[in-house]
């Protein structure tokens, strides 16, 4: 029972994790190159845009259920499992969702290297 | 990619293994916090390795979005993955902790992925949108000249 709730929990992580990356990376190309805007605008405005951003103030509350679930998911399951395991699907849904809702070139290059990288993730933290 | 573009990339890295590490060793100092006791993880911001570390992690979320603004979500996750090795590295030569053979595969791993990535383009670039039965003189006589 203790095993159902730590994945259901380490899938709650994922899922958010992944909603909130691909909310904020939405945001973000919306606001623009946060350089060039900040040479025009100066520092201020370029933060007022960016807080004005529907999709980066729910990305940052999808950052802060993933959070929460991180504190449930360690009261139920060990650090060891649950950091890494987090991680690395975090990765692969990550890969996915940019295809999916951001339409991201994600080539084959692209899909190794989040391949490899969930991978070394889960061993090093394991 | 420029090199202003790299410096944002290597911060992110940078300030995520450092915050997290820092808020590690303040909470560990802090002791644990029952669940029944919530408020009291208010105090433990008052530990200076605390506050510090969130100050870097705010850095971090700092560089990130910037690092978004003109970069792939599969290209910033994977080219700042790098942290992980850091700290690593940080555990086995400052701290003299152990790191397994199995370990060392895992880093060989991230560090495989990123130089994967890090070779490939930044951004996505779609080309721009045209309306249905209108196509441009530019791109018929790409594909005329390809047929030929």
């Amino acid at each position: 029972m203790k095993t159902l709730y730590t994945w259901s929990a380490i899938l709650a992580i994922v899922f958010a994790s992944v909603v909130g990356d691909v909310l904020l990376s939405r945001a973000m190309k919306q606001v623009g190159d946060v350089h060039a805007l900040w040479k025009e605008l100066g520092t201020f405005a370029v933060i007022r845009r960016t807080l004005a951003n529907p999709n980066f103030l729910l990305g940052v509350t999808a950052m802060a259920v993933a959070f929460f679930s991180l504190l449930f998911a360690l009261s139920w399951g060990d650090v060891s499992l649950v950091a890494p395991a987090a991680a690395s699907l975090t990765f692969i849904g990550n890969a996915v969702a940019a295809k999916v809702f951001l339409h991201e070139k994600v080539d084959q290059r692209r899909w190794i290297a989040a391949i490899l990288v969930a991978g070394g993730v889960a061993l090093l933290a394991g | 990619m420029t090199f202003r573009k790299y410096l944002i990339l290597a911060g992110v890295t940078i300030f995520a293994s450092t915050g997290d590490a820092m808020l590690s060793h303040g909470m560990k100092q802090t002791g644990s916090i029952s669940i029944h006791q919530l408020p009291s993880v208010i105090f433990a911001v008052l530990n200076p390795w605390v506050a510090f570390g969130i100050l870097l992690l705010l850095a971090f979320f700092a560089t990130y979005t910037t690092a978004l603004s003109w970069a792939d979500l599969t290209y910033v996750l994977p080219a700042t993955s790098l942290g992980y090795v850091l700290l690593a590295l940080v555990a086995r030569f400052i701290l003299h902790e152990h790191v397994s053979p199995l370990r060392w595969l895992g880093i060989a791993l991230i560090t495989g992925g990123v130089g994967f990535v890090a070779g490939g383009p930044a951004l996505t670039t779609h080309p721009p949108a045209v309306p249905i039965g209108h196509k441009p003189e530019a791109s018929n006589a790409a594909v005329s000249g390809a047929r030929l």
